[in-house]
């Protein structure tokens, strides 16, 4: 590698560690800024040392944000007595792009896990509990994931909580435009068990 | 190299960006591990779930490397246990004991037998909790730790067998246990197979006494010859879960 071109290659190479992206990718990325400089590589480093810097998790919920309590635990209006529990910031982040939730959220930060030895400890179980006990908390909602470890996890709080608040969990079954041909025979089941009137 | 079988998911691990390592428990190979292609993206994710059964296709170069998998799902049981704690942390504990327990590349048919009938059962069935009992006695046997509990180490009377010695793993009767009794282990009749016929599995509380004997050598006999590693804490998750039932 030539002196010449040794930030730019490191630039790739950062790049290239990105999720979705790999070196060539990165290479293309970096390219196409390079070209459009003043519009895009500009404000993006702009951008990210902004957040570089500011960046930091809720002190409440758990969710990224760049002051120390987000908007959505700031916000009165979202002061419903009913708390979202997610996984991970991109469940949250998916539960707001729907639109369809307009209470508080709290972020485990992962679920149970035997394999990588994950305990209640490691998660903000303890949090959770000390929330619902101090917050005007009437539901807790488990929006977990669809997975043997996301059900562990649920039914962990479910126990933790129970007696104190009604728990509920997210329905399992046909997803929005799916159909029955292609869905797999776990997901025909917890539809089938879970089937409504009309 | 290359072998075809069928197994159960142990346990899955995403690789990289869209690869998945898993774990399997088949027949004729025992636990196994391999890649999975493309096992770490969204399609995969029902398919990849601890418990499923899998048709496995296994390919490396040479034996000794780990190789790769191509997995086609033969039956889901994650969707059934999702729903039922109890059966959840059945499923839990066979994939985690399993996981902890078995020596790699060791064929077990009878056991993985035994371990796909139980796994049948979770969810389906009320009464697998003494199955899941029994499971763990053969899993002690099958791994050299067997327990005998055809008759008394002391009398050799078959009436009245109500511990377990500790140290020997044989079946002490209450008659000739004595003052020694506290210091012995339970011997409920869910672990004899001598439950009152019609009312198999539906002991609770015998079934937790039974897993505390099972416990007992998995952690002081099997666990202290493997490694320093404790138990698994989903098989303690499980115990815990059968003996608050037993209380209500």
């Amino acid at each position: 590698m030539g002196e010449a071109t040794r930030d730019i290659e490191a630039l790739i190479e950062i790049m290239a560690k990105l999720p979705g992206l790999g070196p060539r990718s990165a290479r293309r990325a970096v390219l196409h800024m390079i070209k459009k400089r003043a519009l895009l590589m500009a404000p993006l480093a702009e951008a990210l040392q902004r957040v570089a810097d500011s960046a930091r998790q809720c002190l409440t919920c758990g969710n990224i944000c760049t002051a120390e309590i987000c908007d959505i635990c700031a916000s009165d209006k979202r002061a419903t007595g009913e708390l979202c529990v997610v996984e991970d910031v991109a469940d949250l982040w998916a539960m707001e792009r729907a639109g369809a939730f307009g209470g508080r959220y709290h972020v485990l930060g992962g679920t149970l896990s035997a394999l990588d030895g994950i305990g209640p400890e490691d998660l903000s179980i303890p949090r959770l509990c000390r929330r619902v006990s101090e917050e005007n908390i009437t539901e807790v909602i488990l929006a977990l994931n669809a997975t043997v470890d996301g059900a562990t996890t649920a039914h962990y709080i479910a126990e933790e909580l129970e007696g104190r608040v009604r728990v509920t969990s997210l329905a399992q079954g046909v997803p929005i435009g799916g159909e029955l041909d292609y869905l797999d025979d776990g997901t025909i089941g917890a539809a089938l068990r879970a089937r409504k009137a009309l | 190299m290359e072998w075809r079988d069928q197994g159960v998911l142990l346990s899955a691990r995403k690789h990289g960006e869209s690869a998945a390592i898993i774990e399997v428990f088949s027949a004729r190979h025992g636990r196994h591990a391999g890649v999975v292609r493309g096992g770490g993206g969204r399609r995969a994710a029902p398919v990849l779930q601890p418990g499923t059964q899998l048709d496995l296709h296994w390919r490396a170069r040479l034996e000794e490397h780990i190789g790769s998998f191509t997995v086609e799902p033969v039956g889901s049981r994650a969707g059934a246990v999702m729903g039922d704690r109890l059966a959840l942390a059945g499923l839990n504990a066979v994939t985690a004991l399993l996981l902890y327990t078995l020596p790699e590349r060791d064929p077990h048919p009878e056991l993985y037998h035994r371990t796909v009938a139980l796994l049948d059962l979770l969810g389906r069935s009320e009464t697998w909790p003494l199955d899941y009992l029994r499971w763990e006695l053969a899993l002690l046997e099958a791994l050299g730790f067997g327990l005998d509990l055809s008759s008394c180490a002391v009398s050799g009377t078959t009436d009245g067998l109500a511990y377990v010695s500790p140290k020997s793993g044989r079946a002490v009767s209450a008659a000739a246990a004595g003052r020694w009794a506290d210091r012995l282990l339970p011997l409920p009749p869910a672990l004899l197979g001598q439950e009152p016929e019609g009312q198999e599995g539906q002991d609770l509380a015998g079934i937790s006494d039974g897993l505390a004997t099972t416990g007992f050598f998995l952690e002081h006999r099997l666990a202290a010859q493997l490694s320093d590693r404790p138990l698994p804490a989903a098989r303690r998750r499980l115990a815990d879960a059968i003996a608050r039932r037993a209380r209500r």
